[in-house]
């Protein structure tokens, strides 16, 4: 790292909550897995700060990687100016892109994008600009994000690259500022909820369904300042973009990371992107938990969250038949190529119903790739869905494909807040890929394993 | 100084909603605060005004646009029965202070209201409220006006981080 101050020279600082000054320990090697009864967020805090730490300290950590795309990126930059920042901490490490209005649908936000395109260029900092698709999905595909590593982004969902064993969290502009400058930050070190989930999954239903499920157990606070461990037989056979999809959503129960201790799919993931090596790092045995927490997906029905929170998860058959004006498939969430392959089979050579209107968006490139490869953007524009280039799409209600008052969104992304995909008298439910596309079918909620 | 008053899981969608984060402006955030959730926000807050949640208020996104829209609005107070994390960290780090009040539900909506945070008290008419102390570094950084101000200042993080040579 570069312009160390003295901050850096001393980044593994603890500081209590009553503010007092405390003793420093100097970075030393540690050797993973010699903390006894620690959780896996603890040995990565631990790793990274050179001393043994427990949850609830707060520490000065260096980071592996930030990403900032177009939307919470100019204010960081902003921010980093502010700070005196003249150079980034290592332009290698920051990931920068746009994702959220892509391409610019504003005159506000091509000049954001140029503002940060001249950032990059003077920072010396690679620029994906429009082209690679979903923040997180481009950071896990990159290989910018691995087990035990401590990665941030300004953008709430950077708890997905949990997926691979990373601690991540999303921060905000200032914080990112701070980052952007020093290459590290101040963390509270989280308490962890263990969620251990055993079972098979019934034919059309998946790892959507089951965070959903989760969510609405815990709660949109059940987890605020907490970090969430996924494990048992459920999570060792899931793929990795079904782990990409429940950690994407730890957020949504106030959780700061969701995390999949690493295996062999972990390891098969990374090396596919270009990362040699294991990093094996998992909770021992005797850690402490906030809590233990079991879930059996073998009777799960299809989830569905009703407006306007993304806890309200109810069996599918509860809301089956209500109208939906649009139908949304894609998001960091549910873009990925087996989500998208998950919502063709459900559709097979049929078309959409004539009044529902159907928004599908691959969340990457090298997903569009794919889908276009196998034949599933010409199965989705046959059956009558619009299908865009990867970005955020209507998601966040900031771009297009938004919703007028009193219209009906069904969708496979992470939010249904009032007001998040358009007008604020409109309503967003979020469901599967699976479910999207036989609701898609109908014209409304429809149970996928029916269809 | 009123209070405006707001219900459970207040996330940043309805702080500010995510057509207008294309602008970094808190004067021209504040313009469009809580729009569609509580139009009459806008137009009516004065300086000095105090939110007052229930629980997980701020929940959602990172966007910091949502506590700078409520600085623009001159609010200086967020009260709330509890915070979403990254809300309550962005919060500070403008220059807000968000103050935690186990018993904010019965605060009454558009009352004038005092807040004491030496005496960990908002008094709102004849009532008092307690609320939870803030730990010393988060009241300076907020008096400081945010954590940028307080940051250009080396030698107080320093101090507060208990770094040494």
């Amino acid at each position: 790292m570069r312009n160390i101050s003295q901050l850096h020279r001393n980044h593994a600082v603890r500081l209590p909550a009553s503010g007092a000054t405390t003793s420093i320990s100097l970075h030393a090697p540690l050797i993973l897995g010699t903390l006894m009864g620690a959780t896996i967020v603890e040995k990565i805090f631990s790793s990274k700060c050179g001393h043994s730490v427990r949850a609830g300290e707060v520490v000065m950590a260096p980071v592996d990687g930030a990403m900032i795309h177009d939307i919470t990126g100019p204010l960081a930059i902003q921010n980093f100016f502010e700070m005196g920042g003249k150079e980034v901490f290592d332009p290698e490490k920051i990931i920068l892109l746009f994702d959220h209005q892509v391409p610019a649908d504003s005159l506000a936000a091509a000049e954001n994008h140029v503002f940060m395109r001249e950032f990059a260029r003077n920072q010396r900092i690679h620029n994906y600009d429009i082209r690679e698709g979903i923040c997180h999905q481009v950071v896990l595909e990159k290989g910018k994000a691995g087990p035990g590593e401590i990665i941030v982004g300004a953008d709430s969902h950077t708890c997905m690259y949990g997926a691979t064993g990373a601690f991540a969290t999303g921060i905000g502009s200032t914080d990112m500022g701070f980052v952007l400058k020093f290459g590290a930050l101040y963390f509270r070190v989280p308490e962890t909820i263990r969620a251990e989930v055993s079972g098979k999954f019934q034919r059309r239903v998946g790892p959507k369904d089951l965070i959903l499920s989760i969510a609405k157990d815990i709660g949109a606070d059940g987890a605020t300042y907490q970090a969430i461990e996924f494990c048992g037989e459920t999570f060792a056979t899931m793929p990795i973009h079904g782990r990409m999809t429940c950690c994407n959503m730890a957020i949504e129960m106030g959780a700061k990371a969701g995390l999949v201790p690493p295996d062999e799919v972990t390891y098969e993931y990374m090396h596919s992107r270009g990362r040699t090596g294991r990093v094996s790092i998992e909770s021992d045995p005797d850690a402490r938990y906030a809590a233990r927490k079991k879930y059996d997906v073998t009777n799960l029905p299809p989830q569905v969250a009703i407006p306007h929170n993304v806890d309200l998860a109810r069996d599918v058959g509860e809301v089956a038949g209500t109208r939906v004006d649009q139908v949304f498939i894609g998001s960091c969430t549910n873009g990925r190529f087996e989500d998208l392959a998950d919502a063709a089979e459900v559709i097979g050579d049929r078309e959409f119903d004539d009044s529902t209107r159907v928004i599908i968006i691959p969340a990457s490139r090298d997903e569009y790739l794919k889908a276009l490869q196998t034949g599933l953007i010409e199965r989705f524009v046959k059956a009558g869905a619009l299908v865009e280039a990867p970005c955020c799409g209507p998601c966040m209600g900031g771009a297009f494909g938004l919703l007028a008052p009193g219209e009906v969104s069904l969708s496979t992304s992470n939010r249904n807040f009032r007001g998040r995909q358009g007008s604020a008298d409109a309503s967003v439910y979020l469901c599967s890929p699976a479910t999207a596309a036989a609701s898609a079918l109908y014209g409304e909620i429809t149970d996928p394993r029916e269809v | 100084m009123r209070t405006w008053k707001f219900g459970d899981n207040i996330d940043t969608d309805a702080i500010i909603p995510g057509r207008y984060l294309v602008y970094n402006d808190p004067l021209v955030l504040a313009s469009h605060a809580f729009e569609g959730t509580r139009n009459d926000f806008a137009k009516g807050v004065a300086p000095g005004d105090v939110i007052i949640g229930g629980r997980n208020f701020g929940c959602g996104s990172s966007r910091e646009h949502a506590p700078l829209a409520l600085a623009g609005a001159g609010i200086r107070y967020v009260v709330a029965v509890s915070f979403a994390r990254i809300f309550y960290r962005n919060a500070v780090n403008v220059g807000l202070l968000p103050l935690v009040c186990p018993e904010a539900d019965a605060i009454p909506d558009g009352d004038e209201c005092r807040v004491d945070v030496d005496k960990h008290l908002i008094t709102c008419g004849e009532r008092t409220y307690p609320i939870e102390p803030v730990p010393g570094f988060l009241l300076r950084i907020a008096d400081a006006g945010g954590l940028i101000p307080f940051a250009r200042n080396l030698e107080e993080v320093d101090r507060c981080t208990g770094s040494q040579q």
